[in-house]
């Protein structure tokens, strides 16, 4: 089933709105809930749960590391604990608190990091997480998702709430995006099926480029070409059966990620081919092995070769090299 | 702290560094200096000031240690097996695959092990989000955290000594195990921490210092902290292979290879001497 609205629309509220209600909710429903910040609260809207909660909001102030092994302690002693930064901040800078105070010594915090990729914008290159991906999927049994509307960021932040595993959530703030109907349920470890089709598999994840793939698949439906997209939403674990059912029955796959192309989707993807020996044209849309630049999303997308058009034109070259 | 309860904790003092030392001499090699130095702070901690249950670890009343030098597992484990934990035996599997004692702290492999160290800085870190979650759940459980000088050169035990009193951390004590080494020289030669209460002092922490071998004098800085009703700092001053006379503040007693049972013979008889000394007195 198709729970999905044709294309990325407009959500009245944006992403970091959406995040902030669903936690000041989650907050008033179960007391063990807190959340950690590293002085950029305010940058996803925030202040609300500080102002209800503030015995469950701790601003550690410009402290990534002591953010992420206090919020593994908080967990040793039962809390819930989410703890949010700009992703390049929460992944690079505490990628050993992370891996250790968290991973290790399973204390199952909820990282959040916004601002994934081109998202940066105008902070530049600095500050843009291209390879948060690629980090956090070699911390053993982590949960990688990366929602990519208000209706699943809702739902992924509720259960992995209820979930006993290390989380990172990946964050688009700034956009106001709706791509699914509400009430849709979703799976960690699950794709969800955009659209159907049987020449080309196209696989996204985030809002970004889903909107991007969306459009890509528009323009190859234009002559003619039927893409299956898949928002990939979880890349670990990652819904292999999706992955092996679009190799056996578009017989092309190519996976698109506001992401380096090292370690994240794309990888991860081509492991499971090569694995099984699917043997199919696949490409990889994202981030090449260069870091980041300042300019808007949009400008960033055209340099980093992540548009509609980069998308259709590798979807075409992977279709002509179908047996 | 009276005499005969000093006497009683010197004990267990003494007999966790002959366990470790057998311990280390199982496999040749280990930790010794940095788990001989702390083995009175444990064994204080270990005699009443820490609420446990050794035959529930997990008991929700109890008090919560985080050795944040994780690499001083051995001694932890001594006085963890010397208060019932586990058997004395187990002892001997330290290191060897599949134990449920490894090098450094796992809190998902040994019983009464409340936090996973090893990468210095962490632990205290760790102790601070126990010691604020308990408090935002208005349970009175209090935190130890046993940090080395030498770990004090980590940027994220700085961190915590500014967080803590900002965040009211009034049920943590953190004791730093003072002993002057670390791996490759002494602390001083390296990048000289100083008086670590002195600094700790000036971000807003309650300080103590005192003799890290002397039980009374820790259990009554432990004393103090808890009557500041602030975040507690004590610095204790130890030294590094303490009760392995031939070893004492030697800079290559960190980790040292070779161990055997025979090795080990002189200070287990040194230990075990003072012991019948003070069974006699």
């Amino acid at each position: 089933m198709i729970d999905v609205i044709s294309a990325v629309t407009a959500d009245p509220i944006a992403m970091r709105e959406a995040y902030a209600e669903t936690l000041l909710h989650l907050a008033e429903e179960n007391p063990r809930v807190v959340d950690l910040e590293a002085d950029l609260g305010a940058s996803v809207s925030m202040n609300g749960f500080a102002r209800c909660f503030p015995d469950r909001f701790f601003d550690m102030g410009i402290q990534e590391q002591n953010m992420v092994s206090t919020a593994a302690g908080m967990a040793a002693v039962g809390l819930i604990p989410f703890a949010h930064s700009f992703g390049s901040f929460i992944t690079r800078r505490a990628c050993d608190q992370i891996y250790l105070s968290a991973g290790y010594a399973k204390c199952p915090v909820k990282l959040v990091g916004s601002d994934p990729g081109v998202c940066g914008a105008l902070n530049g290159g600095t500050h843009q997480s291209n390879e948060d991906i690629a980090l956090m999927r070699s911390v053993p049994n982590i949960v990688i998702v990366e929602p990519a509307d208000t209706v699943s960021l809702q739902w992924t932040l509720i259960n992995a709430a209820n979930d006993d595993r290390l989380f990172y959530i990946r964050l688009q703030r700034a956009e106001n995006v709706r791509l699914y109907q509400d009430g849709k349920t979703f799976a960690f470890g699950r794709a969800n099926l955009l659209r159907p089709g049987c020449d080309v598999t196209l696989m996204c994840l985030g809002s970004l480029m889903a909107d991007e793939t969306l459009k890509a698949a528009e323009m190859l439906r234009n002559e003619g070409i039927e893409a299956r997209v898949l928002d990939m939403f979880t890349v670990k674990p990652l819904d292999t059966e999706a992955v092996l059912a679009a190799a056996r029955e578009t017989g092309a796959i190519v996976a698109v990620e506001n992401h380096s192309i090292i370690g994240g989707l794309g990888s991860a993807v081509a492991e499971t081919l090569a694995e099984a020996g699917a043997g199919v044209p696949f490409a990889r849309i994202g981030i090449r092995d260069r870091v980041g630049e300042v300019g808007t999303s949009a400008e960033l997308r055209t340099v980093m070769g992540m548009t509609s058009a980069d998308i259709y034109a590798a979807a075409k070259n992977a279709i002509s090299q179908k047996r | 702290m009276n005499e005969n309860k000093a006497v009683q904790v010197r004990r267990l003092a003494d007999n966790a560094r002959i366990e470790t030392l057998r311990m280390l001499a199982t496999l040749g090699n280990g930790h010794v200096g940095g788990s001989l130095s702390v083995c009175d702070a444990l064994a204080v901690l270990y005699s009443g000031r820490l609420k446990h249950d050794p035959q529930n670890p997990q008991w929700e009343g109890r008090d919560y240690l985080v050795l944040s030098k994780g690499h001083a597992g051995p001694a932890l484990y001594a006085t963890l097996a010397l208060r019932g934990f586990f058997p004395l035996e187990t002892l001997q599997t330290l290191n060897r695959v599949g134990t449920i004692l490894p090098s450094h702290c796992d809190r998902l492999k040994t019983p009464g092990i409340d936090m996973t160290t090893g990468s210095l800085g962490q632990g205290i870190s760790a102790a601070l989000g126990m010691a604020l979650g308990l408090k935002a759940q208005q349970k009175p459980n209090r935190v130890y955290a046993i940090i080395g000088d030498g770990e004090m050169q980590e940027g994220q035990v700085w961190e915590v000594l500014l967080a803590a009193p900002n965040k009211g951390a009034d049920n943590l004590i953190v004791l730093v195990d003072d002993n002057g080494q670390q791996v490759c020289d002494f602390t001083r030669n390296i990048n000289d921490i100083g008086d670590p209460a002195v600094k700790a002092a000036a971000f807003g922490w309650h300080t103590e210092t005192c003799d890290g071998h002397d039980p009374a004098a820790i259990d009554a800085a432990i004393q103090a902290c808890l009557d500041a009703k602030m975040p507690g700092f004590i610095r204790l001053k130890t030294v590094k292979g303490k009760g392995w006379a031939a070893m004492e503040g030697v800079v290559a007693n960190h980790a040292m290879k070779g161990l055997t049972a025979q090795i080990v013979a002189e200070p287990i008889a040194q230990l075990t001497a003072a012991l019948e000394e003070k069974e006699e007195a």
